[in-house]
């Protein structure tokens, strides 16, 4: 019966996929496409990314509604239950490489944070590595994967869609609408926005490997 | 338009393959696998779709499956806590 | 033209390892064992990406999609393995922790 009913899915999946296919095979003839317009138009946005250009000038929307799914995502793990209390303290080959890697991911994710202006790179890689050094801390031993105390953290969580939504909300004031910059600002406002989701989405992605409450601030035995 | 069918195709390929996991293994980190494969899969035809030979790529797909890669990735952490919260009740009943 | 159908051969050979590592990953017997097919799963996405002229989405995919991903789901694996040993099932234990 279980084998049967595994053939019987796998055949229907793959009549599904064949049907997909033929689909995709009319639907690749050279229609025009959002590229022309994106790429004559990206001198008017501050950065000369295309790809961070699409995020953060032409889709902000999409980006902001994304820090938001982020956050209520951490939410829904932060309300399930407290933290499991994490490992014990790594050995000293793992402490050495831990004190040389976590130091180089900030750095990398800092620059990859800047360059994304002008090359492949921006917010969300570099939230990723700073995420990506929280995820190796936390492997190391340390309960909190090196994240700030839990007020902070939820300030920091919050941040990448609250200066997202200042930002629009500043540009509106300004009179050019909801998160459509002013060309000479462009750059600093997209720089701006992008350092804050960096912060949030690195804070959000290690507080989602630890995966539970922040344990209340009752360990008051100092800074880790 | 042969190495876009190419790509495109084994997006679909996967789509599909992910599927059928998905539908077959009951344990939750296999279902989890599955969608994650399912994803990359759509992910995957539409960076195929975006690739057009001698013209630039389009920005605007690459755009769209940055963003889906994050929102997966908190999905998978979300649906990987509420596992971990109903196995301790589980453990607890 | 032996350059395009070298070109080719490339193309077939990065997607059949793709698909190769997906249907490991999917399959695999073990759970932590699928896990990591599915992190080298990321990892050679990543790279087709790259062939695909798409250097930003495949540096986030990575990072996010491999190794964040991968990184929650060796854990759930890991307290998967943890629990069908507390089950009952002998488990030899190749934690080391």
């Amino acid at each position: 019966m279980r084998r049967a009913g595994t053939l019987v899915i796998g055949a229907l999946v793959g009549l599904l996929a064949l049907w997909l296919l033929w689909v995709l095979r009319d639907a690749l003839v050279p229609t025009p496409r959002l590229a022309e317009l994106a790429l004559r138009e990206l001198s008017n946005t501050g950065v000369s990314n295309p790809v961070t250009g699409v995020l953060l000038a032409y889709r902000a929307y999409d980006t902001l509604l994304e820090l938001a799914v982020l956050l209520a995502a951490l939410l829904g793990i932060w309300s399930l239950g407290a933290a499991s209390p994490g490992f014990q303290p790594a050995g000293t080959v793992l402490r050495g490489m831990v004190k040389l890697v976590v130091p180089l991911l900030i750095l990398t994710g800092g620059y990859l944070l800047w360059v994304g202006g002008h090359a492949p790179g921006g917010a969300f890689q570099a939230g990723a590595l700073l995420g990506a050094a929280g995820v190796v801390l936390r492997l190391a031993g340390d309960a909190r994967a090196g994240l700030p105390p839990v007020p902070v953290q939820r300030r920091l969580v919050v941040a990448g869609a609250g200066v997202f939504v200042l930002v629009g909300l500043a540009t509106m004031a300004f009179g050019t609408g909801f998160l459509s910059y002013p060309h000479a600002w462009s750059k600093w406002l997209i720089l701006t926005i992008e350092t804050a989701a960096t912060l949030a989405i690195g804070v959000t992605l290690a507080a989602a490997y630890v995966g539970g409450q922040p344990q209340p601030p009752s360990d008051t035995d100092g800074p880790s | 338009m042969m190495t876009s069918l190419l790509y495109g195709g084994t997006g679909v390929i996967l789509f599909a393959l992910g599927l059928w996991a998905f539908l077959v293994y009951e344990p939750l980190l296999r279902k989890l696998i599955a969608l994650n494969i399912m994803g990359s899969g759509v992910f995957h035809l539409l960076i195929a779709i975006a690739e057009r030979g001698a013209l630039p790529p389009d920005p605007v797909p690459h755009a769209m499956v940055l963003t889906g890669i994050v929102v997966a990735v908190s999905a998978t952490a979300l649906a990987l806590a509420m596992g971990r919260r109903l196995e301790d009740d589980d453990d607890a009943g | 033209m032996t350059a395009d159908v070298l070109m080719l051969l490339f193309d077939l050979v990065l997607l059949a390892t793709l698909l190769g590592l997906a249907v490991a990953a999917l399959t695999s017997p073990d759970v932590r064992r699928a896990v990591m097919f599915f992190i080298a799963f990321g990892l050679w996405l990543a790279l087709v990406w790259a062939r695909l002229r798409a250097p930003d989405v495949a540096l986030a995919e990575a990072a996010i999609g491999a190794g964040l991903g991968g990184a929650l789901m060796l854990a759930a694996a890991r307290r998967a393995a943890r629990r069908s040993a507390v089950d009952g099932q002998a488990d030899p234990d190749e934690e080391g922790s």
